[in-house]
């Protein structure tokens, strides 16, 4: 049997980072064939080579046996390959159809009409005259999936597909899967989730470091085999789970409604939650539910007066975010270059930007000693990988971006936290290290808010869950008495309501 | 002829310039890419027409001429922000100090230089109505503007040219993802509305007062701008906000036929006035505006 | 064979300094094949344009005298650049100065107050940072786009200038000329180098370079408007008001350009006239990004710019090149100093295509 695609020696460099080196794959016709590997490792990359957005450096990519050299998406197309975006490649501000348009040739009537029965077809249905802005995250992908069905893919790359969804809809995602397959489709399934990897493909192909480091059924090994292979040592243990006594309310939101005049945006309606001291308190749900726009009320860059808003004792509604840090906030964002940190700025400037009342200003003159002092214990404490103070922010790796930003925040010595998606493209080493510190922080005191899409991440480190869903905040979740299952219904919005559960 | 006789014969001629620069400035800002420099390629457009039409007595050569050279124009400022990623209001506002300046380089011995303009076309029986009859009896090229709006609008709305025009304007590295190649079809974008902005100063110099002198342009190209947003980059309103600005524009001349004695220099300001006032007006609405504004406009875009 | 521009990991400090040189010997070569194709003689061109002004005391103090206003100007401008507010109504902020400052001679022709002048500067200045104003309150109030409403602003501010030359501010005994009364001795700046007719407005630019340096590399007010021009969503993250950085922006740039307005009435013409309006406003927005938008910089462009201006002059008569040669000059000068900055953050990498 000829193999459907086969790479060979693929290489690909960007800049200083060579994203994949040496680079060998064979995807049989009608596998699901997973590439596995944790953030960073080069998956990305490796399937915009296969896709034809970017072209390898050195190596041959074969199809059914043939070199092909792909200039082009549109190639790539042609040959059968269809492939869904992990940031998804659609246009808010045109309608299913015209986003469907783009790419499939037809009229629209038609492919109006082909979008329905695909849907009913394959569990996908998607209004084809919707505004993309209007859907949620999981429509998107299903308008993703069928876009590349109605070319008739005989190869599909999915990049991270259930990152975006429930734990229910990716039961559902995997029997389209499954369906497709049936028909001789062959699936590239890209994660860093070891059991969606058992539970759905049938080989998996190991990347660490841009590089193979191994080929595996995965049905045949266990979830910490695997794991080794991904990131060259043994997953750290889980954190110890220690229940402790808390202190006083530091922030409260009592009915908070917000509506938003972005209509790309989402609107809030009576969200109710309490943070005390010594706890971490989780926000779950798929972005897009409301969680930059939380994140914005309670960091105070959007102001809604009222007393909605409770922080550490005062009601801060009208209040901007200088006062709300004056008073012991901080908060991490989730973007972390252009928000959380000026790329074109030395790590030095980045850490005026929010420790400028540490000292680090006096009479309105930058004091540059006590600046470069706070960014080298910053950069020591935290384990950031860099130069030093003078180093620009926008230079450094994702992971150590993170842990620089988190160090700058913890350092203020905040009495009230609030991060924003903590482990996004964080890898796995970083990612643990962060964890730690929340918890350590919260065991010292402070009381914590995280608002992330890890499910698994929220169950290590908080003592209670709410959801967000749609703008909805779903009641409080001890995280010792809740499963994923519940968490999940409450993320697809089918959870009890708040009255039924009180 | 009365005052309504008056606006309504003259302001789609007066409109005619900033209509086809906005034009054309519309497309470019769809596809991502603000290019302030208008006013530069318009004066451009309006020596470079007026010149090869005196010379070879020919409206149609005159603008050729400077479509090509408005054209040209806009792919030097296309290779700045393009090819070397610059600051996109920077880029503009050195192609119109550009174009300004080789406009008056160029015109400089054709001033005071006279050619006649073009006749005026009555549409069948539209030109018999009462009361808005003088609205239609206007030179050919008012009526092709007319008809490129049409078109632009079609394509923009019902082509896949026009889809993909706006999935590079609203995100270019979704686009790219895709297969659309996002800076050659910025480029071509860019080029033709550099080539509208020529054609719209050759209008100008040519047809609507045919002579050409330096500063001719007074603003239009700067007002053109401000009518892409005022038009909250949709086709019919930025005719209609240019058609508005036609009629403003020939106020000054009415007031004075009517007697009026208010002073010429501050009628003169009216339409940059009202153009501050409109922009406050479209602006203040951000709901409006974000549902309408191109995201990725003025961004610099790198793989 | 595929060229392209890899990002680099800092921006380089060698391309940061050469950068505005090698625009600057492009920008020649591109005017002497433009001046060639137009017919005129190139070496007499460049002659007038870049050496004549260093070849004559009087020369040489022109350059100075025009480079008051222009450095003024681009100090103001280059701050609300580097905070992405773009005020490109200097030129209009400059009439209204130089009209607010005339009003007192006009109105006091024979008037010989120790205090007329400072007053003069005062109302110029001020009412250069209200005709900005009226921009930051339509931005900030409207989200009214400032480069559009600063420039309309500046439009106005020529015509209103016409209409008191033409109409109630023309001299009765200026055989119609549309120009003001010349104004009585207190209404003058002191000169600064005897026998020239720079004077202390050039004490005033380099002030203000001392000064805008100060605020953007020592004062966290700077650092504020830094990071709004580099990173608006930090800024925001941070909670550096936007609002204030478009006030500060556009009250600095119109106080700067309101106060060379009055000192070119109270300076070189001495009364009100038409030609304070010689596109000061437009070049110093080529003077400031020439100069890096760094206030040191600006010095050097500042003065590099007078000189082209001065030389500009010259070429007029002696290579009979319209005053508009030094317009395309300036705006050559920009496109590859644009070009050329590029280079500061990113290098130039030529891949040969893999072969399949």
């Amino acid at each position: 049997m000829t193999a459907l695609l086969s790479l060979q020696s693929v290489s690909k460099r960007y800049g200083a980072v060579q994203a994949n080196a040496g680079i060998n794959l064979v995807v049989d016709p009608g596998s699901i064939h997973a590439i596995l590997g944790e953030n960073g490792a080069g998956k990305s990359t490796l399937m915009k080579l296969i896709y034809g957005v970017e072209s390898p450096d050195a190596g041959v990519i074969l199809w059914k046996g043939q070199p092909v050299n792909l200039s082009s998406p549109a190639e790539a197309r042609a040959l059968g390959i269809g492939m869904v975006f992990q940031h998804f490649s659609l246009f808010e501000t045109l309608t299913v159809v015209q986003n469907i348009a783009l790419i499939v040739p037809g009229r629209k009537t038609d492919l109006a009409r082909r979008i329905r029965t695909l849907g009913d077809e394959f569990g996908l249905n998607v209004d084809p005259e919707a505004m993309v802005h209007a859907l949620s995250v999981g429509e998107r992908q299903r308008v993703e999936i069928i876009r590349c069905l109605l070319l008739n893919p005989e190869l599909l790359i999915l990049d991270e597909p259930t990152s975006v969804l429930p734990p229910q809809s990716v039961a559902r995602l995997f029997e389209t899967l499954r369906a497709l397959q049936a028909r001789g489709v062959a699936i590239l399934f890209i994660s860093h989730k070891l059991e969606e990897i058992k539970e759905l493909c049938d080989t998996a192909t190991i990347l660490r470091g841009g590089q193979v480091t191994g080929r595996v059924d995965p049905r045949g090994h266990s979830a910490k085999d695997l794991a080794t292979l991904m990131i060259g040592r043994a997953m750290p243990p889980p954190l110890p789970a220690t229940v402790q006594a808390v202190g006083e309310v530091r922030l409260e939101l009592s009915g908070l409604d917000f509506v938003n005049d972005d209509p790309f945006g989402v609107s809030l309606s009576d969200i109710s939650l309490r943070v005390h001291s010594g706890e971490i308190v989780g926000i779950a749900g798929i972005s897009g539910n409301g969680q930059q726009e939380l994140a914005a009320l309670i960091s105070g860059e959007v102001v809604q007066p009222g007393d909605m808003i409770r922080m550490l004792g005062h009601a801060v509604g009208a209040v901007g975010v200088a006062q709300r840090r004056k008073m012991g906030f901080a908060f991490v964002p989730e973007e972390r270059l252009g928000r959380g940190a000026v790329p074109e700025m030395s790590l030095a400037d980045n850490a005026l930007l929010t420790a400028h009342g540490a000292g680090l200003v006096q009479n309105g003159f930058i004091r540059r000693t006590p600046e470069r002092a706070y960014t080298a214990a910053c950069i020591a404490r935290y384990d950031v990988r860099t130069p030093g103070p003078e180093a620009e922010a926008g230079a450094l790796s994702g992971g150590n971006l993170q842990k620089f930003i988190m160090g700058r925040e913890m350092m203020l010595e905040p009495k009230l936290l609030l991060v924003s998606q903590p482990t996004w493209g964080v890898d796995i080493g970083a990612a643990t290290d962060i964890r730690q510190r929340l918890v350590a922080m919260r065991n010292a005191g402070a009381a914590i808010l995280v608002i992330s899409e890890e499910l698994e991440e929220l169950f290590q480190i908080c003592d209670r869950l709410h959801v967000l869903h749609k703008g909805h905040l779903s009641p409080c979740l001890p995280t010792h008495a809740t499963t994923v299952e519940e968490v999940g219904t409450y993320m697809i919005g089918a959870g009890k309501s708040p009255e039924v559960a009180a | 002829m009365n005052a309504v006789d008056f606006i309504l014969a003259g302001m789609l001629a007066a409109a005619t310039p900033m209509l086809l620069a906005a034009l054309g400035e519309m497309v470019v800002e769809r596809s991502g890419v603000l290019n302030l420099g208008l006013e530069g390629m318009m004066a451009l457009g309006a020596a470079l027409g007026f010149i090869t039409t005196y010379t070879y007595q020919s409206h149609a050569l005159g603008f050729l001429a400077a479509g090509l050279g408005g054209a040209a124009l806009s792919l030097v400022f296309a290779l700045i922000v393009l090819g070397f990623v610059a600051n996109q209001v920077a880029a503009g506002l050195a192609i119109g100090i550009l174009g300004t300046g080789l406009s008056a380089l160029f015109g400089k011995s054709f001033e005071s230089l006279t050619i006649s303009g073009l006749p005026k076309m009555a549409l069948p029986l539209l030109s018999d109505l009462p009361v808005v009859a003088a609205l239609f009896v206007q030179d050919v090229v008012v009526w092709l503007t007319i008809a490129l709006a049409l078109s632009i609008w079609a394509v923009m709305n019902h082509s896949k040219l026009g889809l993909i025009i706006r999935a590079v304007g609203e995100n270019p590295h979704a686009a790219r993802a895709i297969g659309f190649r996002v800076l050659p079809i910025r480029c071509a974008a860019i080029a033709f509305g550099g080539a509208l902005a020529g054609i719209a100063g050759a209008y100008a110099s040519t047809v609507y007062t045919p002579l050409w002198a330096d500063g001719m342009i007074a603003g239009r190209g700067w007002i053109a701008l401000a009518l892409v947003v005022f038009g909250t980059w949709q086709t019919g309103r930025v005719v209609f906000g240019a058609f508005l600005f036609g009629a403003l524009s020939l106020g000054e001349l009415t007031t004075q036929a009517a007697g009026v004695n208010i002073p010429s220099q501050l009628l003169a300001c009216v339409p940059y006035i009202v153009t501050i006032l409109m922009l406050a007006v479209i602006s203040s609405n951000r709901r409006r505006m974000r549902l309408n504004t191109i995201a990725s406009l003025g961004q610099p875009f790198e793989k | 064979m595929k060229i392209s521009f890899i990002r680099r990991e800092r921006a380089s400090r060698t391309a940061m300094l050469v950068a505005p040189v090698a625009a600057f010997a492009c920008a020649i070569v591109a005017s002497v094949v433009l001046f060639t194709l137009l017919g005129k003689a190139p070496g007499q061109a460049l002659y007038s344009l870049l050496l004549e002004p260093f070849l004559t005391w009087y020369n040489f103090s022109e350059v100075l005298l025009k480079m008051a206003p222009l450095l003024l100007i681009a100090q103001g401008l280059a701050i609300g650049f580097r905070a992405n507010v773009f005020n490109i109504g200097a030129e209009g902020q400059l009439i209204i100065g130089a009209i607010a400052a005339s009003a007192l001679p006009v109105w006091y022709p024979q008037g010989d107050s120790a205090f007329m002048l400072p007053a003069m500067l005062l109302m110029g200045a001020g009412a250069g940072m209200a005709w900005a104003g009226i921009a930051a309150l339509f931005r900030t109030r409207f989200n009214a786009n400032e480069i559009l409403v600063t420039l309309m602003l500046s439009l106005i501010a020529a015509q209103v200038l016409n209409y008191l030359l033409l109409g109630p501010w023309k001299d009765p005994h200026g055989f119609n000329f549309p120009q003001s009364v010349m104004f009585p001795d207190a209404a003058l700046l002191p000169i600064l180098l005897p026998g020239t007719r720079v004077n202390i407005s050039l004490l005033f630019a380099l002030i203000a370079s001392v000064l805008a340096s100060i605020l953007m590399r020592h004062r966290f007010a700077g650092f504020q408007l830094l990071v709004g021009g580099l990173a608006p969503r930090a800024a925001r993250y941070a909670g550096f008001s936007e609002a204030r950085a478009i006030w500060v922006s556009l009250l600095l740039g119109g106080l700067a350009a309101g106060l060379a307005g009055a000192a070119e009435v109270a300076g070189p013409l001495g009364q009100l006239q038409r030609s304070v309006s010689t596109g000061y406003g437009y070049s110093a927005i080529i003077v400031a990004y020439l100069g890096g938008l760094n206030p040191w910089g600006i010095v050097i462009s500042a003065f590099v710019m007078s000189v082209i201006y001065i030389g500009g002059d010259n070429a007029m008569v002696s290579a009979d090149l319209p005053i508009a040669a030094v317009w395309v000059f300036q705006g050559l000068l920009l496109c590859f100093y644009l070009a050329g900055l590029t280079f500061i953050r990113h290098r130039v990498s030529f891949i040969r295509k893999a072969k399949p």
